[in-house]
């Protein structure tokens, strides 16, 4: 079982939450070529080691989550809320 | 390599099987092959065998990092089938259930293939309708051995299963092929690395590769823990680690994400379930046999997050006992004995890849989901034929890398672009 710290929750186990998938991509403009929205969709770097990742609380307060974790060892390094102005209020807030 | 006879069991029986000799032989790497494939897995030693067998190359090197049955080939459930209803997939494996039909007589090894039917439970109006649309198509496709059962039939085929009128999912009928069936994994791997060396191939294991060397759009050498090795044509057939292997050669990235699948073999039971039975609903899947040994041979679901470490979670431990007990609930008392987990390429559509690659000398073959194991005759059938004629047959031009830019997916399941869903 892997351990997740919510920043909203707490730290809780990994069947509460649901895998996102690469947190690395990004998505290009709605009028963007169809190439860049072919290689956003489907294409990833599948990296062996640190990769920051998304995952969403959805048995909890169903955010969604930007961990980096070590897709070898399953270490989890950092959680942060995956929308940036929400991570600034938390900051904020403490 | 002595070749199994009736005469030869006989002898090597009364002469205290002191006459056998090495299954395939350890050679040294040379400094060049014609053709290098890279895996040492099923589908790496079948291409090696149709190489030699059909298309007379014999100058060819299997690569294994570990040991040959030591990676997939010894860690799924072994189940065999070809209820596939997509245009492609159908033809394809349908193609390769034909060749397991064989393939002991093929290899001279018995590999146990056992034809003991794949029972797919069926449990609401819509799936049966669903089934019966998929089992429709296949009949008219090809494969003819596709039935519904109803609920009668079952019972009198499978007794036990658990059929209370108050399950959370009463079972109401099934979804049947009676070719389908499994075979002992470890003998196709070992059938086929005695039959490809038999004809020439070099199986060279504890050889790791670790560099590639490119000069433009050619491979010219493989840097390998045990030294460069050079060739004309090289081939990646290792599913797990393919986008290691790709970004090594410097080709970026792929439409597949490693993930990790768990397997599970209870302590021998005298003989329990003649057939392979398969629960898929809701939230749950879970499909099960029994081996000669007598283990309940059993899996699950995907471990639900992107992996590359050999091992499984609990979680899925306990999600695949639960689905167990809802559907044999004999086995209540049943220890289990080994639970292990392999690397699997899950794809963006859930099928395959069997193609040329953005290098002129180097073929993939990769992303075989749940499904490597059943495929790997055609699989290396159709991959020898690729890098031997450097063309795709008809067979697998729908499964390159480019179908997803013509938008022409292969999804069985209809799961969308997020590989974790193509179970």
């Amino acid at each position: 079982m892997l351990r997740i710290d919510c920043p909203f929750c707490g730290t809780r186990d990994h069947s509460e939450f649901s895998y996102g998938g690469d947190g690395s991509v990004t998505y290009p403009a709605l009028d963007a070529p169809m190439q860049d929205w072919h290689d956003a969709v489907f294409l990833r770097e599948n990296i062996c080691g640190r990769q920051v990742e998304t995952w969403h609380h959805v048995h909890g307060c169903r955010m969604w989550l930007m961990v980096e974790r070590d897709t070898m060892t399953h270490e989890i390094f950092s959680t942060r809320p995956a929308h940036p102005g929400l991570a600034s209020a938390l900051e904020a807030a403490e | 390599m002595t070749r199994f006879t009736a005469w030869n069991v006989f002898w090597q029986g009364m002469t205290g099987q002191k006459g056998w000799t090495r299954q395939w032989r350890d050679p040294e790497p040379k400094a060049h092959y014609d053709v290098v494939i890279v895996g040492g897995g099923l589908h790496g030693l079948a291409t090696a065998y149709y190489l030699a067998k059909t298309h007379g190359v014999r100058n060819v090197a299997v690569l294994e990092k570990g040991w040959i049955g030591g990676g997939n080939a010894g860690r799924n459930t072994t189940i065999v089938r070809s209820n596939y209803a997509r245009p492609g997939n159908r033809e394809f494996y349908e193609h390769s259930l034909r060749l397991w039909e064989n393939l002991s007589h093929e290899l001279n090894y018995n590999v146990m293939f056992s034809q003991r039917s794949h029972i797919a439970l069926l449990h609401s109006p819509g799936a049966i309708d669903a089934a019966s649309r998929n089992y429709n198509t296949m009949r008219l496709t090809g494969t003819a051995d596709a039935e519904i059962w109803d609920l009668a039939t079952l019972k009198r085929a499978v007794p036990h299963l658990n059929y209370a009128a108050d399950a959370r999912f009463p079972i109401m009928g099934a979804a049947v092929q009676k070719r389908a069936g499994t075979a002992r994994h470890d003998a196709v791997a070992w059938g086929y690395a005695r039959a490809a060396d038999a004809r020439g191939v070099d199986i060279i294991q504890n050889c790791k590769v670790e560099g590639i060397a490119r000069d433009g759009g050619r491979i010219t050498a493989l840097d390998t823990s045990r030294g460069r090795i050079t060739a004309g044509k090289v081939a990646f057939a290792v599913a797990g680690s393919t986008s290691l292997l790709w970004q090594m050669a410097g080709l970026g990235r792929l439409p597949i994400e490693s993930h990790k699948l768990q397997a599970f073999v209870s302590e021998p039971l005298k003989p329990l379930l003649d057939q392979v039975v398969v629960f898929g609903m809701g939230g749950a899947h879970f499909y099960i046999s029994q081996s000669d040994k007598g283990g309940m041979v059993f899996g699950g679901d995907l471990d639900w997050y992107k992996s590359y470490a050999q091992r499984g979670n609990l979680p899925i431990v306990q999600d695949v006992a639960e689905a167990a007990m809802s559907v044999l609930p004999c086995l209540g008392r049943v220890k289990l004995l080994r639970h292990w987990s392999g690397l699997v390429d899950m794809s963006m559509d859930g099928s395959h890849f069997i193609c040329k690659t953005p290098l002129d000398n180097l073929y993939l073959n990769a992303g075989w989901n749940y499904g490597g194991f059943k495929a790997s005759p055609a699989s290396g059938w159709w991959f020898a034929d690729l890098i031997a004629n450097d063309r795709p047959a008809p067979m697998i031009a729908p499964f390159d890398l480019k179908r997803f830019e013509r938008g022409l997916q292969i999804d069985e399941r209809g799961a969308g672009p997020d590989c974790k869903l193509h179970g």
